[in-house]
């Protein structure tokens, strides 16, 4: 296990250093000039270069890079080059945001489409039909398109919640609470389909395997054949479904967090890319890239848990 | 072996492989009504939006802006919008942006994801590794904060971002072409084919395209579904191609207008939630009806079940009570099975079966012949869909069928099971020693239920009675990381570990290599003399009957056709069925003989 975790850790190193690398060579590709940007078409040439070699872009891409990477290893991101803000800074403001919407949306889901799943798996019938339904239509419908609906029926016509905006939970939990609900819920529609219905399939698929049927034959109380031994094998997938999601939700959160008014990285994701503004994008990439690489390796771990066989692949 | 000789064959039917591995995606289709309604919806939405310019009489962009906010007007059906520009001709345009969009995004990924998938998966080597991490890395990444950052390089322009988006979707066709591909590589008519000198390209051309196209078609489809998703999204978050008609961007107008024109919003949105909705539905639809597993079987009512009990009864009391056998007795057996249409199937037509204490009774026939189904019944194990449909099976002299269900279990304790694969047959997620000991700390048939270490004793003593030099270290290891023979004696301790009376074997050799298949059979017999267990085995290996049985009995089709002494039996077989099963072993007193060896090698000299 610590081996097969070294390697995994290892493995993730070099991820996020060619996320780095491969990131930061095609966003230079794009040869915008940064001192006209920012400080117009009337600049003379002389301020402009003056501006450029300020900001260290006019020295070579690797060059740049290396600069980046030295500073990247001791936690500096730079600065934004349009608010002259640390990439730190502006990041951890709005973190939270986003980190507690995608880490309440992950546990609703987790629980609500755990139970939904098992629920469908082992009665079938009615129920089944009920989440299968479910779970089709929360995937068939772009997430957006959703969330539009939601806005519109609870925010402008019942007025349960507000259309937009956010409190901060340490000004007014009603207040934060009320902010997030519908982003929340939002984001969770589709997530709890997905793992419903991947919790029913393995459920249903486990239950008919041979080594349930031989423990069956050995007297084994139903209650503890499903309990410990259909759930526990039936877990493994619906985990893995689980941090795939969790990844994606990176992406549902920009589209939430802009309909909504968050001040969190995805709208902010939104806001510094229409610029260019390559600091901030690389901060945001590499943020992104060791979310995937913590969420992956705490799924590992978790398989590894769950299914001793794992471990030493 | 005899052209009639029908003990089951290991030659590869390559036409049926083939067949069976080639699911029609078109039947599919049809066999659903709500996919096949899918797909008409889909052909409809793509033909009126290809022919746009002859549908709709005006432009996208032409705007007659007194006009704004209007509702419909005869020649303008659906109204204008905020800027006075027709309604319907921009969902027709926006159509065309949209769903183009996301053809090209199809078209990338299915170019990059396919062809590397099928060289990958059928050469494998230094390409599938390092394909593997590419693919590994590029679904790492966060699809949206990359089309985000590629739109800050590369500029506002949605065909673009969905080119992009074809890349980072290339990877959920590759490893599907791929899995696929890896799976059939090896497959015995697929073999074939290399053997008989066809060149890679046709047998990746016949016979893998047609494994990875059902699958592939499906993919097409969520891929699709996602791709139109995501591109409206960021159109409908203002992150669009600015004044280009799509229906991102219409949602994105008709959303910030809500409160003028609530009905902007509804056009749009139906427009994309349907065909969405469509794809995923076509998607889910095909897939259904190609995995009949998924198929909802029709469930036994009430009032069936009653006719059946009620039939099944009045059966039993027709039933002679006696020489019956001691242990377990079979009269008049029937198992059916449900099918997710029609009427239910028969495959075991009035079977009956004795086995007294202490004696060993073989049940041979070759595959699909019910002997399964026999053993199932009376352990209780039938699978899904399959049921008793008539008879009475004894144990121990009591009823087991059509008695209330924790009856039939207590009385069903009397029996062991030792399953055919040795290694499906242990639960991959605990030690050997928890799951053996389990059942003994929850209940046990004679006496108390044992304690932690009372249970583990037994499990060590059961584990080194069938054989296993170190009981300790395989009480501690997983299934994994035991070998198939020892598996299969730990599942001999397993049906041992409840102290059953009669031992139902199915199969149990099969899996196994010849010398462990001896000894095996060696264990039961030893089993037999010392605890004086009856066994039934289930086998189509008549050398394990003449090694192991007392009693024989024969069964094809559903019935038994003949029993006796195994020695009479096999020696005068006086049935023409078993004459042939009889006929088809090359030499009946050996286990399994080498096959003609030295035919074989003189081919090869």
């Amino acid at each position: 296990m610590v081996i097969f975790l070294a390697r995994r850790i290892g493995a993730s190193i070099v991820l996020l250093f060619v996320t780095s690398l491969v990131t930061f060579l095609l966003l230079s590709l794009s040869g915008q000039d940064v001192g006209r940007q920012l400080l117009g078409l009337n600049a003379s040439q002389a301020a402009i270069d003056a501006k450029n070699a300020a900001l260290g872009v006019d020295r070579p891409i690797l060059v740049q890079y290396g600069d980046w990477l030295t500073r990247a290893l001791r936690g500096d991101l730079g600065r934004s080059w349009f608010s002259s803000e640390y990439v730190t800074t502006a990041i951890a403001g709005r973190l939270p945001v986003t980190l507690s919407l995608m880490v309440g949306v992950t546990l609703v889901t987790a629980v609500v489409g755990y139970l939904l799943g098992v629920w469908a798996g082992i009665r079938r019938g009615a129920v089944d039909r009920f989440v299968q339904i479910f779970s089709v239509a929360g995937y068939a419908l772009p997430g957006f398109l959703v969330t539009i609906v939601i806005v519109i029926v609870f925010a402008v016509q019942l007025r349960w919640f507000p259309a937009i905006g956010y409190i901060p939970i340490t000004q007014s939990f009603s207040g934060w609470l009320s902010t997030i609900t519908l982003p929340a819920i939002s984001l969770s529609i589709a997530a709890v389909a997905g793992i419903a219905q991947q919790v029913r399939s393995s459920v249903i698929e486990v239950a008919r395997s041979d080594y349930i049927r031989t423990l069956a034959t050995r007297g084994l109380p139903h209650r503890n054949i499903l309990f410990r031994h259909v759930l526990r094998n039936a877990s493994a997938p619906a985990l893995t479904v689980l941090g795939m999601q969790f990844v994606g939700l990176l992406g549902g959160a920009v589209i939430v967090e802009q309909i909504f008014g968050l001040p969190g990285i995805g709208s902010m994701a939104i806001q510094y890319t229409t610029q260019g503004d390559i600091p901030i994008i690389m901060g945001l990439v590499m943020l992104s890239a060791i979310g995937v690489v913590i969420v992956n390796l705490l799924v590992d771990l978790g398989i590894g848990w769950l299914l001793p066989k794992a471990r030493t692949s | 072996m005899t052209q009639q000789a029908t003990v089951p064959t290991e030659e590869p039917r390559v036409a049926d492989a083939a067949a069976v591995k080639a699911p029609s995606v078109l039947g599919a289709l049809l066999s659903r009504p709500l996919a096949l309604t899918a797909a008409i919806v889909l052909v409809l939405i793509v033909l009126v939006v290809v022919c746009a310019p002859l549908l709709a009489p005006f432009g996208p962009n032409d705007a007659i802006p007194k006009n704004a906010f209007q509702g419909p007007q005869p020649g303008h059906p659906l109204g204008f919008d905020t800027a006075g520009r027709d309604v319907l001709a921009r969902l027709l345009y926006g159509g065309q942006n949209t769903l183009g969009g996301a053809v090209i995004a199809l078209l990338v990924a299915l170019v990059i994801g396919v062809p590397t998938g099928l060289l990958a998966g059928y050469y494998g080597g230094w390409f599938d590794s390092a394909s593997g991490w590419v693919t590994n890395f590029v679904m790492s990444l966060p699809a949206m904060i990359v089309l985000l950052a590629s739109r800050a390089v590369l500029g506002p322009t949605v065909w673009v971002l969905m080119i992009v988006l074809g890349f980072l979707v290339a990877p959920s066709f590759y490893r599907l072409v791929r899995g696929a591909v890896a799976a059939v590589r090896n497959e015995l008519y697929v073999d074939a084919a290399r053997v008989s000198g066809l060149p890679d390209w046709r047998i990746i051309g016949r016979h893998i395209l047609t494994v990875v196209r059902a699958p592939v078609i499906i993919q097409i489809a969520l891929v699709a579904g996602i791709a139109i998703g995501l591109q409206a999204g960021l159109e409908f978050i203002g992150i669009g191609s600015g004044n280009t008609p799509t229906w991102g961007a219409m949602l994105n107008e008709a959303f910030n207008n809500f409160n003028r024109a609530p009905l902007l919003l509804v056009w749009p949105g139906v427009a994309l939630g349907l065909t969405s909705a469509a794809l995923v539905l076509l998607a889910s639809g095909i897939r259904d009806a190609l995995d009949d597993r998924s198929g909802e079987m029709r469930r036994v009512t009430r009032r069936e079940r009653a006719t059946l009990a009620a039939g099944r009864a009045s059966e039993r009391s027709a039933i002679a009570g006696d020489g019956r056998g001691a242990l377990l007795s079979i009269r008049g057996l029937k198992v059916a099975y449900r099918k997710p249409t029609g009427p239910d199937v028969e495959v075991v037509h009035g079977v009956d079966l004795d086995v007294a204490p202490g004696q060993i009774v073989g049940l041979v026939g070759e595959s699909g012949s019910g002997k399964s189904q026999t053993a199932f019944s009376a352990l209780g194990i039938l699978p899904e869909g399959g049921y008793v449909a008539g008879g009475s099976i004894l144990i121990q002299g009591e009823e087991v069928i059509d008695v209330e269900p924790s009856t039939a279990a207590a009385r069903r304790r009397a029996l062991g099971y030792v399953p055919q694969e040795p290694m499906s047959n242990l639960d991959p997620s605990f030690t050997i020693g928890s799951q053996l000991s389990e059942p003994l700390r929850v209940r046990s048939r004679r006496g108390p239920r044992l304690t932690k270490a009372q249970a583990k004793a037994r499990v060590l003593e059961l584990l080194a009675a069938v054989e296993i030099a170190d009981p300790e270290r395989v009480y501690a290891s997983y299934p994994h990381e035991i070998s198939g023979g020892m598996a299969q004696r730990v599942l001999i301790a397993g049906a041992l570990s409840t102290d059953p009376d009669l031992i139902i074997a199915d199969e149990p050799t099969t899996a196994l290599d010849v010398t462990v298949q001896a000894e095996v059979l060696g264990i039961l017999r030893r089993l037999r003399d010392e605890r004086g267990v009856g066994v039934l085995i289930v086998t189509h290996n008549l050398g394990v009957i003449a090694d192991l049985c007392d009693r024989v009995a024969v069964m094809n089709d559903g019935r038994i056709v003949e029993r006796g002494e195994t020695e009479t039996l096999l020696l005068s077989p006086t049935e023409d069925y078993t004459r042939r099963l009889v006929a088809a072993v090359p030499d009946a007193d050996v286990v399994r003989e080498p096959w003609q060896p030295r035919a074989a090698t003189k081919e090869i000299a």
